[in-house]
């Protein structure tokens, strides 16, 4: 096993322990957290990727993964902002019982 | 180095899976932050340390400090958080379905002969980075910037909707 594949199959491991997360908590924050590692897992294998890369190619997996981050803080300020519309129509974040947004 | 990467993996790793299996929002909130400075190690063991230091100003400074805030504004009884048999019945599936993704996608990475390269590599400098960032992906940090202003936007929107209704019957 290359280091490649040693970096690879950890993001596989972060991805996997965020899906669990966003199936099987019922808290909409600690979703949204699940989803947040599942893009941290994906921004391990630009760099792994990117690191690995045969030729001295430019900055370009490290430009992938700025763009990347810089999108997930974005939905991570949305999701969190619906959240709090959630609790105010409802005054719980259960996802069992959201059964509507509007507040 | 890889004795590094392997520790990286296990405090990642570790604290993620605690953050998500455990019942205290507080705690899983200051387990992820510390799963996100492992991230940024990674990235720093990886010679992408603008990315690194973006990560921790991004995820361990500004995310977490977000995640706390909503923490704290929807804080709900302890009764909220107990364990029914439907939800546990959903969380053995639930991992169950993780278990099978990992499976497939740590098979799909043994089985695929990647390439080892040999050259040496060179770090990128932030000048570099700069240049490839202002030249050819000029477009896309313009069109990030619009993204991250219409977020604020509808984040501002969304989570301060009904504040003031007129008649008053949605105030806390």
């Amino acid at each position: 096993m290359s280091a490649l594949q040693g970096c690879l199959l950890f993001s596989s491991a972060l991805f996997a322990i965020g899906l669990a997360g966003a199936l099987t908590r019922g808290n909409a924050i600690l979703v949204l957290l699940g989803i947040e590692l599942m893009l941290n897992a994906a921004n391990v294998n630009f760099i792994a990727f990117w690191h690995y890369r045969p030729t001295p190619a430019p900055a370009l997996g490290v430009v992938f993964v700025l763009f990347a981050i810089a999108i997930g803080a974005a939905e991570a300020a949305v999701g969190l902002a619906l959240i709090i519309a959630l609790y105010r129509g409802q005054k719980s974040i259960r996802l069992e019982t959201a059964t509507r947004l509007k507040g | 180095m890889n004795a590094v990467l392997a520790a990286i993996a296990l405090l990642v790793l570790g604290s993620a899976a605690a953050a998500l299996a455990l019942r205290n929002l507080i705690h899983s909130a200051l387990l992820l932050i510390l799963s996100w400075l492992g991230i940024a190690l990674f990235f720093l063991w990886a010679d992408a340390e603008f990315a690194a230091f973006a990560q921790v100003l991004v995820y361990v400074g500004a995310v977490s400090m977000v995640v706390l805030f909503a923490v704290l504004l929807t804080r709900q009884s302890r009764a909220d958080l107990s364990v029914t048999a439907q939800s546990r019945g959903r969380a053995a599936a639930g991992v169950g379905a993780a278990l099978a993704v990992a499976a497939v996608l740590a098979f799909a990475v043994l089985r695929t002969p990647l390439p080892v390269p040999s050259g040496l590599r060179s770090a990128v400098t932030v000048r570099q980075l700069g240049g490839e960032l202002m030249g050819p992906h000029a477009g896309a940090l313009l069109l990030v910037g619009v993204l991250l202003t219409v977020t604020l936007l509808g984040a501002v929107t969304i989570a301060g909707a009904g504040r003031l209704p007129p008649d008053g019957k949605d105030q806390p």
